[in-house]
């Protein structure tokens, strides 16, 4: 499963579907992130809104994501997070970690 | 009343493959469809049996493919009972660094039990068991009679 991805104002915007689950998901997450980094990307925004479950190991592949890139000197944020999602993202106390929107052109402009 | 004992029971034993943690959520969460169980927790106790399972095989069976890993459910009472056991050595629960301290949130990993703990109500280990550790994890659910309960409610 290749992650889709596509640019808006000099930020690259990365659209997982489905699962990213152990063995499903999680190895095209870090793939994708790695491959955008590579093509010079400074700031990622994951848009989470189709994504129908995550689980330890996907939570692992964000933050795995979110180091390589601020290790970089980027930034990564996430948007539109499923009820699901933020209710992992909450239990892993993760939300202080992440900036988090609703909205991708409220998004697009915090990268300013 | 809710169901009792005699209510579903299933068993499953897979092998240490992590692609088998797919199947075992799927099964499971099926058995909680049938029992009329609401989605949202249906979705917790899946999400706490994948995380029960992919630490059997990573953590308990070293992914050793020729080691097993059996998963029982079972409703006792109103209570959701999964058991989840591999043939590895054990460990210390204690010693499982809380993946919520400053210095480890930003770890890639160490947040399965942490998931299984906020999902289910109750969690022990089991390492006297003669294969393995086993987890013991029960969740208090709401069950809707079934028709042949209303009738013995009735006659009662």
């Amino acid at each position: 499963m290749k992650i889709p991805a596509r640019h808006n104002s000099g930020v690259t915007i990365l659209e997982p579907k489905g699962k990213i689950t152990i063995g499903v998901g999680d190895v095209a997450l870090r793939e994708a992130v790695h491959e955008a980094v590579d093509a010079g990307a400074q700031n990622i925004l994951i848009n989470l809104q189709e994504v129908t479950t995550i689980d330890s190991s996907g939570i692992g592949e964000l933050v795995a994501a979110y180091t390589t890139v601020t290790k970089g000197g980027g930034n990564l944020k996430l948007l539109n997070l499923p009820p699901k999602v933020q209710d992992i993202l909450q239990i892993t106390q993760l939300f202080t970690v992440f900036d988090v929107f609703d909205s991708e052109d409220e998004a697009i402009a915090s990268f300013d | 009343m809710g169901y009792s004992t005699r209510e579903p029971r299933v068993h499953l034993e897979i092998g240490s493959r992590l692609e088998n943690v797919e199947l075992v959520q799927i099964a499971v969460e099926a058995s909680l469809q049938q029992l009329a169980i609401e989605e949202e927790v249906s979705n917790q106790i899946g999400t706490a049996v994948r995380e029960a399972v992919a630490n059997a095989i990573k953590h308990g069976n070293r992914s050793d493919a020729n080691k097993q890993v059996s998963v029982d459910f079972e409703i006792l009472g109103n209570e959701i009972v999964i058991e989840v056991k591999d043939e590895g050595v054990g460990f210390d629960p204690k010693q499982v660094p809380s993946p919520l301290e400053p210095e480890n949130l930003l770890k890639p990993n160490g947040r399965g039990i942490l998931l299984i703990r906020r999902f289910m109500d109750r969690v022990e280990y089991d390492f006297q068991s003669e294969r393995g550790t086993a987890l013991i994890m029960r969740k208090h659910v709401e069950l809707p009679l079934r028709n042949s309960d209303r009738q013995e409610e009735e006659e009662e």
